[in-house]
């Protein structure tokens, strides 16, 4: 199945398979058996800690390193064994990589001219790249007069213009500004959108991969430990790793209590009636209701599934909260000691100190600012994951 | 206009003048030493042109005749060198630093070692060489090339690795590959015009260090401008001397004329000034 551009011609969303690929530098294994199948058109973000093999897988797909073992397939074509200049892929890298001796103009038609095309079909090609990413006034600059975000667009047309297949972000936001970054993102996005390419972007910044990825993988040790939509991480983390590597969460000791709940901060949640989108597994051995003994488990829990009661209410909770969608069985939590408080915009970061000297980081209204030191109540509203201690 | 922007730790303008005096004593004195050493009549004691009259004299052509195959040859073996750094060194630093590059360090003490073997060394280990390549191809002069493509290596592999890592090689050829480059595609569009700053500088170095080269040519008993004007100065010294001095100014402006060519590709790039930068 394939989804054509209606802007660029040629442009068509191509299937990409990952079988088994195996990848070693000397005595490393960068890549461990990793398999990965994107559909044509999707946007899929690799995302990992340093080391973790992303690059490296799409480095290899891009035919940067040699696999090991394993299959790379590109519209149900093996391209394994095939030269990097004859994949027929786009790639944009992290650092700038324009050539420098060329214009804006020059570089976008660079690959064109690898295809024998003639001088004028690519320069009205080139041309029509660089309008496609809003540069098309600044053709004729050379690249040390332009800014990093304006660089990193040319290397977008550079790598569209060709028509690719597939095309391939290596970190190519990492070294701009905040702003840049995100602007630039979305533009991504949308022109990804409309030209309906199959995508494969590698980031470390979870927020990037989250917020353009149609699915996003999370990677460890060279394989891919969860691969799933952004609210499938978020909500559903296949495992401790991508609970604590994606987006914020406190680690909180909870107590199995045997009847089908757990205790935690004092509050006890059932695990089958968690709010809806939310996952209280508890692991094999420690199932609630074989396990009637308190067991050591750990709870994984958002910032903003944290709920901080303070001033009077503070020491007036009896065990009933008012968020419904909670229901009763958060209790009356623990006490804690604000310590850090911080404005983020629409919301606010806290972090409490429990009496035991751990932290914990809650998500709450910009509006209920908290003075350092102020005594205030914590109770959990839902768990994310739980997993054995 | 804003006005210039010192840099704290730049010197004052007295000691710069200083410096600048210093360093033009250390070239100046010795050439107005040797130009007043051509003046000289050896007869008299006094000062007379009849040393440079002598070097344009007819009858004086077949004793100077050496010099014009000097010259001849120095240069020959100028462009054999500068062949042996464009053809051969500028290739193998590319391709290391593409796809080795952790073979850079070892390609760079490499190219280090014949600075750091006295030239008398250099010449025992060539002479068994040498006998064998006169067996090959002969013993005309252009073979010394060989030798001399290998002792400007230090010198030309310095000005390349550079420009080599001031641009990024190895992103450029990733890019150029994924763009559908093949190798020698990528060295001829990309690497060869990025590099041409430091090419130019490993030539100039080049052709300067194979214009001055005397031992090696002794040694192996070829003829160059240095031994050419060694062979002069035992007939006429001051003949000699003037000699070097017009060889001199020749060189000083063959390297100029390098420099301007080296340069001509690299103003393009530059011809835009990066205040532009929006």
């Amino acid at each position: 199945m394939t989804t054509s551009s209606p802007v660029l011609p040629g442009i068509v969303g191509t299937p990409v398979s990952f079988e088994a690929v195996s990848l070693k530098f000397g005595s490393t294994l960068a890549l461990d058996e990793f398999s990965l199948d994107i559909a044509p058109g999707e946007f899929v973000a690799l995302l990992g800690p340093s080391g973790s093999g992303k690059t490296t897988a799409l480095r290899a797909l891009a035919g940067l390193e040699a696999a090991s073992s394993g299959r790379i397939l590109v519209d149900d074509g093996d391209i394994t064994g095939v030269p990097t200049n004859k994949r027929d892929l786009g790639m944009v890298f992290q650092s700038y990589s324009l050539f420098p001796h060329l214009t804006a103009l020059e570089n976008t038609e660079y690959g064109l001219r690898n295809r024998r095309q003639p001088k004028a079909a690519r320069r009205t090609a080139a041309q029509a790249g660089l309008d496609l990413v809003g540069l098309g006034d600044l053709a004729d600059r050379y690249p040390h007069e332009l800014s990093g975000g304006q660089q990193q667009r040319v290397a977008l047309a550079r790598a569209l213009v060709t028509r690719p297949k597939v095309l391939l972000l290596d970190e190519s936001l990492s070294a701009l500004d905040a702003k840049v970054r995100v602007q630039l993102r979305e533009e991504i996005r949308q022109l990804q959108l409309r030209l309906g390419i199959t995508t494969i972007f590698v980031t470390h910044d979870q927020e990037e991969a989250l917020s353009i990825a149609d699915r996003v993988a999370v990677m460890k040790d060279g394989r891919i430990e969860q691969v799933g939509t952004p609210e499938d991480l978020y909500l559903r983390p296949a495992s401790a790793f991508v609970a604590e590597f994606v987006g914020v969460t406190n680690r909180i000791p909870a107590e199995n209590l045997g009847d089908g709940t757990v205790r935690v901060l004092g509050s006890v949640l059932p695990v089958a009636e968690v709010p809806v989108g939310q996952v209280a597994e508890v692991p094999a051995g420690h199932a609630p209701a074989a396990d009637a003994t308190a067991g050591g488990l750990v709870a994984y829990v958002r910032p903003e599934n944290l709920r901080l009661v303070a001033g009077a209410a503070a020491g007036s909770v009896t065990g009933s909260v008012a968020d419904a969608a909670a229901g009763s069985a958060a209790g009356s939590g623990v006490s804690a000691t604000v310590v850090e408080s911080s404005f983020l915009g629409s919301f606010r970061h806290t972090l409490v100190t429990l009496p035991d000297g751990s932290l914990l980081r809650i998500q709450h209204a910009a509006s209920e600012a908290l003075a350092i030191g102020t005594e205030v109540r914590v109770q959990v509203l839902a768990v994310t994951r739980v997993v054995a201690a | 206009m804003s006005a210039k922007v010192r840099h704290p730790l730049a010197p004052a303008r007295a000691t710069r003048i200083i410096i600048l005096a210093v360093i033009g004593a250390l070239f100046a004195v010795p050439i107005a030493s040797m130009v007043e050493f051509t003046l000289r009549d050896p007869k008299t004691g006094g000062h007379t042109l009849d040393n440079w009259a002598g070097l344009f004299a007819p009858d004086a052509a077949s004793t100077y005749e050496v010099v014009w195959t000097g010259i001849g040859n120095s240069l020959l073996l100028s462009a054999f060198a500068v062949a042996v750094v464009l053809l051969i060194l500028v290739p193998t630093m590319v391709y290391v630093e593409v796809e080795f590059p952790r073979l850079s360090r070892v390609m760079e003490f490499i190219c280090l070692i014949p600075l750091s073997l006295p030239a008398i060394v250099l010449v025992v280990g060539y002479v068994p060489v040498y006998q064998f390549i006169g067996r090959i191809v002969g013993t005309d002069v252009w073979s010394l090339g060989f030798a001399y493509g290998i002792i400007v290596l230090p010198f030309a592999h310095r000005a390349i690795k550079s420009n080599l890592d001031a641009i990024g090689i190895r992103v450029l050829s990733e890019a150029g590959r994924t763009l559908g480059d093949s190798w020698f595609g990528f060295l001829r569009r990309v690497a060869v015009p990025n590099l041409r700053g430091g090419i130019s500088a490993a030539v100039l170095i080049t052709v300067a260090v194979v214009l001055g080269e005397f031992t090696l040519a002794s040694l192996l008993n070829r003829t160059n401008l240095q031994t050419a004007l060694n062979i002069i100065n035992w007939q006429n010294p001051f003949v000699s001397v003037a000699i070097s001095l017009v060889s001199l100014i020749a060189v000083f402006l063959l390297l100029l004329a390098v420099s301007g060519l080296g340069r001509v590709g690299v103003r393009r790039a530059r011809r835009r000034s990066p205040s532009k930068v929006v």
